[in-house]
């Protein structure tokens, strides 16, 4: 005779797991969507069609064309897989500096961890967009300008983060035997700290992207970024700004919503996948 | 010999928590050191193993201070063999931490060829503790510390892992310290036994 | 008083990739606790000790189901019923100071419990007052932290949550590691206490020494079911039936030392037949066939068909 004392699940279709997944697969297609759609609309839309100036959005141009015939679409499409590529480098050595900077802070504290501590301290008390404005400007602008501008001005919250993940595992007993048995802390690091880390990094580094596109479309917005023949999505929307009271809405607001939903996309991204490995929400 | 001499630990602005203490272990002799929770135990054995630096007194084996650097000599098992392990590392990885134990020992210890590939979270206390003691009986290996490695265990378990323990280290001239709060273990084990609640570790 | 027939739990899990599996981690567990008895539960980690506790107090996670019957005084055991009958009727005893808010005072969380077990301000207050009294606490340990308190002093604070709310059922859950032996025994004769006034106590614990101090029953857990439910006195009279209670018992430093070999198996590599049969001294053909039935032999409850040697 069996009775249950706990009421049955409900039998869904997908069970939290599998909504989870297909969360990750689906913005995991859109973004790579975007970074290659460049190749798949080709260059015409870029280039100005003078009959076509100022067209609302229609079955021939989704987006519309702006004051220079020049197809929306293609353009935020373009724009979009520039600022995402550019995204995309920035947040990977923002990562690495502090990913790296994070470990060497934890495992070999003292003057080391004192020493990182204080620069991390020091750029987060700094404005963050002053500090981005000069970097970028003193480099020369242009994409590499951004993109180290970036790096270097992104990498400290990771590296909070490591690090104290780092000192952590640092002080757990099989650390402590490790040294006993004579490993060095480099060997430390990398083998015991950084499997420790990496879903943190993943995380954050995904998190990271949204951070970087929005500050490169910030910096080509004010025009020390991306050089303002490059249709990047920062200069479209500079460029629309002009145009605003001109009343020709689609030119602004419909590149603005794609790089919404594309940082969207990227956060939805990062919660998942720290959904996913998070140990306790990762059951049941 | 591992001689713990005048051994005296506390943290800054803190109580004392060893004051005063001797210790003397030769090789092959298995000493006892009993008491409950809070005399200090654990402190002793981290003092002895290295893994913190006496306020005042010395730790000496062989007459020499133990090593900064390599492989120390003298080794311990911790109580919480999940604590004692990376979570994220699989068995064979953590055996191998010094070098991979022989065939020999690892059937000897009872560890199966299945678990090699498996993480520490699907193996059980008992099961993970005697990888926690695999991995320390190597030759370099030439004290062990003891520190209530079967106080989680079952009392089949711990005969178990006790009778292994207690050969390797006959065979191998190993000095053994004891750490428990029960008493038949340490009346059964060890050739003599320091008992805290008598002498105390502050004096 | 409870009574546990038949109870199997099992756990929907992710299984590597999208796949859920289902592992059975207590499989045909037995148990009853009469009023004005210790029952002692002993198992190794793993054998399902805690989740019986967990299972009875209603607290098991979302995804566990479970099966079987389980009755207090009488009426069965739903997950509503649990609900209300935690911290009122049935009591946990907890395993250390970590499960107490290390920022309130002690007298304030013992009075706390009192009062969620239904009692007025007032009256849980007196109820505190009265309990320390009779553990011997002085009145100032009430405005003490946590952290304050010595290993004796935080056992008696402890046992005094389950007992200001006037529980009939007790449960607590290994008392005694690390204690100083006095604490333990005083510990223990506190549980016993409680048991002359008539209420049931399950005393989980792996320290079958400790456990003979008190109980009157033992429930030997192995692998997710209950192999035996011996007397007390079964241990030192050598009456104990099932093999892996005689193994356990021969193991204990203060008796032979001689263990049997191999580890308890895992939920997701049970044996088929009895769970016992790859280790067991006895072991027969008809063992490994189906999972022997609960049967008294020599006035007790034994899962072993072999029992009555």
């Amino acid at each position: 005779m069996a009775t249950s004392f706990l009421p049955r699940r409900p039998a869904v279709r997908f069970n939290r797991r599998q909504i989870t997944l297909l969360s990750i697969a689906l913005c995991t297609l859109f973004l790579v969507a975007i970074v290659f759609s460049n190749r798949f609309v080709g260059d015409t839309g870029l280039d100005p069609a003078l009959t076509q100036r100022n067209q609302p959005p229609s079955l021939a141009h989704l987006f519309g064309t702006d004051w220079l015939g020049r197809d929306m679409l293609t353009r935020s499409l373009h724009g979009m897989s520039l600022s995402v590529r550019v995204g995309l480098l920035a947040a990977g050595f923002s990562a690495i500096i502090g990913t790296g900077l994070g470990l060497m802070a934890g495992t070999l504290g003292g003057k080391v961890d004192a020493v990182i501590t204080w620069i991390i301290d020091v750029f987060f008390s700094l404005p963050h967009l002053v500090l981005l404005i000069m970097i970028s400007f003193a480099i020369g602008g242009g994409t590499k300008g951004v993109i180290i501008a970036v790096a270097l001005t992104h990498w400290t919250s990771l590296a909070r983060i490591i690090r104290a993940e780092t000192l952590q595992v640092n002080s757990s007993d099989y650390v402590q035997l490790s040294y006993k048995f004579g490993r060095s802390p480099f060997w430390i690091a990398r083998h015991h700290m950084l499997p420790h880390v990496i879903p943190q990094l993943l995380v954050g580094l995904i998190l990271l992207f949204p951070h970087a596109i929005l500050h490169e479309a910030a910096l080509s917005f004010i025009g020390i970024g991306l050089s303002p023949h490059t249709p990047a999505i920062g200069i479209i929307l500079a460029e629309s700004m002009r145009n605003l009271s001109t009343g020709y809405w689609w030119v602004g607001v419909l590149p603005g919503l794609l790089l919404l939903l594309a940082v969207q996309a990227f956060d939805t991204l990062g919660e998942n996948v720290r959904a996913l490995i998070d140990p306790k929400t990762s059951q049941g | 010999m591992l001689i713990g001499k005048q051994l005296a630990f506390r943290y800054p602005h803190h109580n004392w928590i060893v004051r005063n203490f001797d210790i003397a272990i030769a090789p092959s002799e298995v000493v006892g050191l009993f008491g409950p929770s809070g005399f200090g135990k654990t402190t002793l054995s981290k003092l002895l193993a290295g893994y913190l630096t006496p306020t005042q007194g010395q730790v000496t084996i062989d007459n020499s201070p133990l090593p900064d650097r390599g492989y120390c000599p003298v080794q311990m098992i911790f109580q919480n063999p999940e604590l004692a392990v990376n979570p994220r590392w699989r068995i064979h990885k953590i055996l191998a931490e010094k070098q991979s134990p022989d065939r020999f020992l690892l059937n000897a210890l009872a560890i199966h060829p299945s678990w090699l590939d498996r993480y520490p979270h699907e193996l059980s206390g008992g099961e993970l503790q005697r990888v926690a003691v695999a991995r320390v009986l190597n030759p370099a290996t030439r004290y062990l510390i003891a520190d209530e490695m079967t106080a989680m265990l079952d009392a089949n378990t711990q005969a178990l892992i006790w009778h292994m323990v207690l050969d390797y280290v006959r065979s191998h001239n190993i000095g053994l310290l004891v750490i428990s709060h029960d008493a038949a273990l340490v009346k059964r084990v060890c050739n003599r036994a320091i008992n805290l609640m008598q002498v105390g570790t502050s004096r | 008083m409870l009574s546990v027939q038949n109870l199997n739990i099992t756990f929907t899990l992710y299984d590597r990739g999208l796949a859920q599996k289902q592992l059975t981690v207590i499989t045909q567990l037995d148990l009853d606790v009469k009023a004005g008895e210790v029952v002692a539960v002993v198992g190794a980690s793993g054998s399902g000790k805690s989740l019986l506790a967990h299972a009875i107090l209603g607290i098991l996670p979302d995804n566990a189901q479970v099966s079987g019957k389980m009755l207090f005084k009488g009426e069965p055991l739903t997950l509503n019923r649990c609900q209300d009958l935690r911290g009122k009727a049935i009591a946990l005893i907890p395993q250390s100071i970590g499960y107490l808010d290390p920022l309130m005072q002690v007298g304030q969380q013992v009075q706390r419990t009192a009062q969620l077990s239904g009692l007025s301000r007032p009256a849980a207050k007196a109820a505190v007052d009265r309990t320390f009294a009779r553990y011997r606490l002085a009145a100032i340990v009430q405005r003490l932290y946590p952290f304050q308190l010595s290993g004796g002093m935080a056992r008696r604070v402890l046992v005094s949550t389950a007992v200001v709310s006037q529980a009939e059922l007790v449960i607590a859950d290994e008392p005694t590691p690390g204690l100083h032996p006095d604490v333990v025994t005083e510990t223990l004769n506190h549980l016993r206490e409680l048991a002359s006034e008539g209420k049931g106590v399950i005393l989980i614990t792996h320290d079958i020494e400790a456990a003979l101090q008190i109980a009157d029953r033992v429930a030997v857990f192995y692998a997710g079911t209950t192999v035996e439910i011996a007397h007390a006195q079964d241990f030192s009279s050598n009456k104990i039936r099932h093999p892996y209670t005689q193994a356990l018992w021969r193991s204990l430093p203060q008796n032979e030392f001689i263990p049997i070999s191999g580890s308890q198996p895992t939920p997701d590599d049970l044996p088929d037949g009895c769970l016992f049969s790859d280790r067991c001294p006895w072991v027969t053909q008809e063992c490994r066939l189906d999972r022997p039935p609960f049967l008294q032999v020599r006035g007790a409850p034994v899962r072993c068909i072999h029992a009555d040697r």
